[in-house]
């Protein structure tokens, strides 16, 4: 909402600056946006001739000595009007002023240090022109008597215009007077409202027209109005000034005066051409679904049968809070006029204007919900205004079709105990009663008495209020926020509840970026051709159906169309871009929630699952001195989820997985090392032609991935170990195992036979090799094994035996034998 | 005693120092040490043998023994320490440089939305406030109704929605605020409430350096009888210090948002301005209502804000879509 300074100084003083008044404004809930200041000229301020004297090498020329309140200049000026005594537009040296003398509109040029016929000139008094408001050059603007020596020549003859960013509970505001209203509460001065009056000639309304309300639930209150004999035209200079100065055209006289009162009380009001209108009878339904309307934009409208239509007779003549019709336009002949102010149902009025796609000023006020009450206001000071710029004959009374009428809230009871409640601060009996009659309310006691308490009649312009905490929102905002005192919650703790997602997260998430990941985020949302570049798998269970992504309605755009059903897409995404400017490891991951439909039709919500997905590509760490570095490979995507499940004390299995966006025979799927075998996640080198569908620079990458709602089920509340286990009292023993093996033989199933051995405490694999002393076909695999026991040291013999069944069992079950 | 003059105490003074300067070794200097100040060494003696002067010169000849043995200790003291540290230096055969860089591993790291989210979630899990956390595709009852954002009402226009299924009987939405997780929290729960819920939300919204159509929030609840907006006041105060530090102050004005009544902005003082940064207000009653709570009994407050933005505000960042683009040459900084 634009508001020129100029038109609310008509209904309040307003003795602040404009930056200050913005503050305030703000500060009341008024956000201004901005303020645009016009006909602000730096360096021009008011001065006063002090005198005049001859120029001495110059007949036309005079020497002003001009006070600017902060010294006294002499000024050479041509003008024949300027005295002694005067109050004038002082430019000191540097003003930006518009040039007088260029035919050129709007070019300016900066006051320089001069000497005009051998005088030195230290500054100028300027003319309407060199201002820019006005043609006049011939001689300089004399300023009102009043005005004060040193004040900024924008304050006398320029203007701001407040752009406020109001709240949707304020269609009051949507009207000068409204903002006018707060302004005086905020300043302490008091409201000018404009007048209501007007006089009437000629017969009864009642005679001229007829009103009937078919669909009165949309339509709750309609206040008509006849004026006869108007004269259509042109709008007087002020009016005109008035809507352009809030960017709206001026049309013709009675046009523009609906408008002005909307803008000045923010009540929409529609003239209609009393000759146009068939039987002068209007009608106020519910159109027929599919019927036309043309309105006064030359569209023709289809109508549904939720749309309110203001008719006739004959048809629909405009469209009830949106727009007129095309048919009953007020024109250049129209001479008798109809004029319109209702109240229409919000929801209704925003529903049909959606519908079309036609946002008006009408709409953007009626769909906030106005009170009944300001109809009649706004059709009072219409009319008035149409009389005073368009003259005409006012019919007696008012044609009102109100049948609800006495059935608003017309009254909220506050007491001061509420006010506490709320606030947690008391206010003086007497502050509270001041600021709300400032604000317009008229209050009373409360008829069951006790002075603490307040009826307080809700004003026609303020639908917004209607229980006691509106009220004290009217308090606190013009009281202010800045002296309620910062106390803490008191009162009883919330008892905790167990099974907080985000610490079973915080776990998993904290022993990725220990083990060097970066957490990153994508968009929930992407397109169908970026998840298919790494499909999710496909489903395994026969009585799954195969999963569907969740479309949007509206998308920003197609490449966030869908909801990703996996973030093996984004994830590969996100690290193949880093690998074009990122030299060092790139090695990401993230937790967040997939979707899908959910094959339960009457499922009210989407499946929404938490998945983790991390990519590792590029060197395994950053350059250093005696480093070879290799890329990334399958171990360490490996040992990230191993990393993660033993802070979390889950025991794993990884079992060969078949899945399309890793390379065949080079994945696994990790599952549960319980007997249930629950999956748990995945995990290998991706498949090259996945990978380059993603253009990275680097050659290939390995991605894993948990389901952290299995993940989060199994571990529950557990932390990684149940209970603290006693460690052995009595050394242990390392023998290392030297083997060969069939390059077939996989590693793990050699260790898992070494720590299925009862005196083995720990084993694991120092050494892997193939190649030269090795015969071909075949690997040589070193087994570190700790020997211990709980109970006693364990004797050479002992061991010696525990080595044999190993060998043994090694031998009988994978053909794997002692290096010799 | 010997009569034989001794050598005065200079030329003992220079014998001594050319010596100390000729060891080179720890044990080098441990010699010198107990030939010159040793308990037989040779000041010791020298200083018995004063006794054996004429009284009249005993008092001043001990008096300067006794300084040349203090020059001498210092002497040693230094000797000792720079042979321990050239020990240190040129210890032949594992020479290190200090200079070069160190083996590491690698440094990853959490985003910088999260590490936010969960710095503020901290303190209000401090002050008893409990995170949960809820769906983000939502229902438009729990995003927008019971929030008292009736269909059709202007309220809407603040946050352009995406839309899964708006046809439906219920419909289904991308939640556009975290507070739908009030009205599922009291739905479940009655007062006491302190809840605070993170979570991704989503608007329909044209991408620039300022605003992102996908984003975090951070909405908190508190309702039990006598909660009030000073309570409120007093939270994000404590709130404001720990997040931008202890000298910062608060600041609400007057706003408009739904689902609270009082409702206000609040702002934090940074760098001599007023930064906005989330709205809140008291519980509207028609929320309470709509969940059971009995409003003429309960009161509460709500907030919601963004971490992003307040990690832009602390970490300088100038645009928000670095949030999501996952570029390492940002998310390493942090």
């Amino acid at each position: 909402m634009k508001v020129p300074l100029s038109w609310l100084r008509g209904y309040v003083d307003i003795d602040i600056d404009v930056d200050e008044l913005a503050h305030r404004l703000t500060m009341a809930g008024n956000e201004v946006d901005s303020v645009k200041r016009f006909r602000h000229i730096e360096n021009v301020v008011v001065g006063e001739v002090l005198n005049v004297a001859p120029h001495p090498n110059a007949d036309r020329l005079r020497l002003v000595h001009v006070d600017d309140g902060e010294g006294v200049h002499e000024v050479v000026c041509g003008a024949p009007n300027v005295a002694k005594g005067q109050k004038i537009a002082y430019a000191s040296i540097g003003a930006e002023l518009f040039d007088a003398y260029s035919e050129e509109q709007g070019k300016t040029r900066r006051l320089r240090r001069s000497k005009i016929r051998g005088v030195e000139s230290s500054g100028m008094v300027c003319s309407e022109k060199e201002l820019g408001i006005g043609e006049n050059h011939d001689g300089i603007l004399v300023l009102p008597e009043n005005s004060c020596i040193g004040t900024p020549i924008g304050d006398v003859i320029g203007d701001a215009v407040l752009d406020i960013e109001l709240t949707p509970n304020r269609p009051d505001c949507l009207g000068v007077v409204g903002v006018a209203r707060d302004v005086a509460a905020l300043t302490g001065k008091t409201l000018r409202m404009p007048s209501l009056n007007y006089p009437t000639t000629g017969p009864d309304v009642d005679t001229l027209a007829k009103v009937s309300v078919a669909d009165s639930d949309l339509s709750p209150r309609y206040v008509g109005a006849v004026i006869r004999r108007v004269h259509i035209g042109p709008s007087p200079p002020w009016l005109q000034e008035r809507l352009n100065a809030i960017g709206e055209r001026p049309i013709n006289n009675v046009v523009d005066a609906t408008n002005f009162v909307m803008f000045e009380l923010g009540q929409p009001l529609h003239a209609f051409d009393y000759d146009k209108v068939t039987d002068h009878h209007v009608i106020v339904r519910r159109a027929v679904e599919g019927e036309v309307l043309t309105t006064l934009d030359g569209v023709d409208r289809k109508l549904d049968s939720e749309s309110l239509l203001i008719a006739d007779p004959g048809g629909g003549i405009g469209l009830a809070g949106i727009m007129g019709g095309e048919n009953s336009e007020i024109t250049e002949t129209t001479v008798n006029i109809f004029l319109e102010s209702a109240n229409f149902n919000p929801q209704n009025n925003r529903r049909t204007a959606g519908l079309l796609g036609m946002r008006s000023e009408a709409t953007l006020r009626f769909e906030k919900g106005l009170r009944a009450g300001l109809a009649e206001v706004g059709i009072k000071r219409c009319l008035r205004i149409i009389q005073e710029v368009a003259g005409g004959e006012i019919a007696p009374g008012l044609i009102d079709a109100w049948p609800g009428k006495g059935s608003e809230q017309e009254y909220v009871d506050l007491t001061n105990d509420h006010i506490v409640r709320v606030m947690g601060v008391e206010y003086p009996v007497q502050q509270i009663e001041t600021t709300l009659k400032s604000l317009g309310f008229e209050i009373e006691s409360l008829p069951d008495g006790g002075p603490n308490g307040w009826r307080v009649t809700i004003p026609y312009w303020r639908p917004d209020i209607a229980i006691p905490e509106d009220l004290v929102e009217e308090l606190a905002r013009i009281i202010g926020y800045d002296d309620l005192p910062a106390t803490g919650v008191a009162g009883r703790v919330p008892r905790w509840e167990p099974g907080a997602t985000h610490l079973f997260r915080h776990r998993v998430v904290d022993a990725l970026t220990a083990y060097g990941m970066h957490q990153t985020f994508t968009y929930a949302a992407i397109s169908d051709e970026l998840e298919d570049k790494a499909p999710p798998p496909a489903r395994r269970s026969s009585n799954d159906r195969a999963s569907e992504g969740v479309k949007l309605e509206n998308p920003v755009s197609g490449h966030h169309a869908t909801l990703r059903r996996s973030l093996r897409a984004p994830t590969l995404e996100s690290a193949a871009r880093n690998t074009r400017t990122w030299r060092g490891p790139v090695a990401l991951f993230e937790t967040g929630l997939v979707f899908e439909t959910d094959p339960d039709p009457n499922a009210p919500l989407p499946r929404q699952s938490e998945q983790l997905t991390g990519v590792l590509t590029g060197p395994r760490g950053d350059t250093l001195w005696d480093r070879v570095d290799n890329d990334f490979d399958f171990y360490d995507a490996k040992g990230a989820i191993e990393q993660v499940l033993e802070t979390l004390g889950v025991d794993a299995k990884f079992i060969p997985l078949e899945d399309t966006t890793y390379a065949q025979g080079k994945a696994a799927e990790v599952v549960t090392a319980d007997r249930k075998g629950t999956p748990i996640g995945t995990v290998g080198i991706v498949d090259t032609a996945v990978w380059e569908r993603f253009e990275a620079e680097s050659p290939g990458a390995v991605m894993f991935e948990l389901d952290m709602e299995a993940l989060r089920v199994i571990v529950g509340d557990k932390t990684r170990a149940d209970s603290y286990t006693p460690y052995p009292r009595y050394p242990g023993s390392q023998r290392d195992l030297a083997l060969v093996a069939d390059s077939s033989v996989r590693v793990g199933d050699a260790l898992q036979i070494c720590q299925q051995n009862r005196l083995v405490k720990s084993a694991s694999v120092f050494d892997v090799y193939e190649g030269g002393g090795v015969d071909e076909g075949q690997k040589s695999i070193g087994i570190r094994v700790i020997y211990q026991s709980d109970t006693r040291t364990l004797t050479s013999e002992q061991i010696a035996r525990a080595e044999e069944q190993i060998v043994r069992r090694l031998e009988h079950e994978l053909g794997v034998s002692l290096r010799s | 005693m010997p009569e034989a003059s001794p050598a005065s105490t200079q030329e003992l003074e220079r014998a001594a120092l050319d010596s100390l300067a000729a060891a080179k070794s720890e044990s080098e200097i441990e010699e010198w040490r107990i030939e010159y100040l040793g308990r037989r060494g040779v000041l010791s003696t020298r200083l018995r043998s004063v006794g054996t002067l004429p009284p009249e010169a005993r008092r001043e000849a001990g008096a300067d023994l006794n300084r040349l043995k203090n020059r001498l200790s210092n002497a040693f003291d230094e000797a000792a320490q720079h042979v321990s540290e050239s020990k240190r230096e040129f210890a032949p055969g594992d020479a290190i440089d200090i200079t070069l860089p160190g083996r590491r591993s690698n440094l990853g790291g959490l985003h910088p939305s999260e590490m936010m989210m969960r710095e503020i979630l901290d303190v209000f899990n401090d002050m008893g406030f409990q995170t949960v956390e809820g769906p983000i595709v939502e229902l438009e009852k729990y995003n927008f109704d019971m929030l008292n954002v009736p269909a059709d009402h202007p309220a809407r226009d603040l946050q352009d929605t995406l839309w899964i299924d708006r046809n439906s009987d219920d419909p289904v939405l991308l939640r556009t605020q975290t507070s739908p997780m009030q009205i599922r929290t009291m739905e479940k729960q009655k007062p006491p409430v302190r809840i605070v819920s993170p979570g991704l939300c989503f608007r329909h919204e044209a991408t620039d350096a300022t605003h992102e159509w996908q984003f975090h929030q951070i909405e908190g609840l508190a309702v039990d009888e006598g909660v009030t907006m000073a309570d409120l006041k007093g939270t994000l105060y404590e709130f404001a210090r720990r997040i931008f530090g202890t000298q910062r102050k608060i600041r609400f004005r007057c706003d408009y948002f739904p689902f609270v009544e009082p409702g206000v902005d609040v702002s934090v003082d940074w760098d001599g301005r007023w930064v906005e940064i989330m709205g809140a207000g008291m519980v509207h009653p028609k929320v309470l209502e709509g969940v059971g709570y009995d409003s003429a009994k309960y009161t509460g407050f709500a907030f919601g804000m963004g971490p992003e933005r307040i990690a832009m505000l602390r970490y300088n960042i100038e645009d928000i879509r670095h949030f999501f683009s996952n570029d390492l040459r940002f998310l390493s900084q942090f």
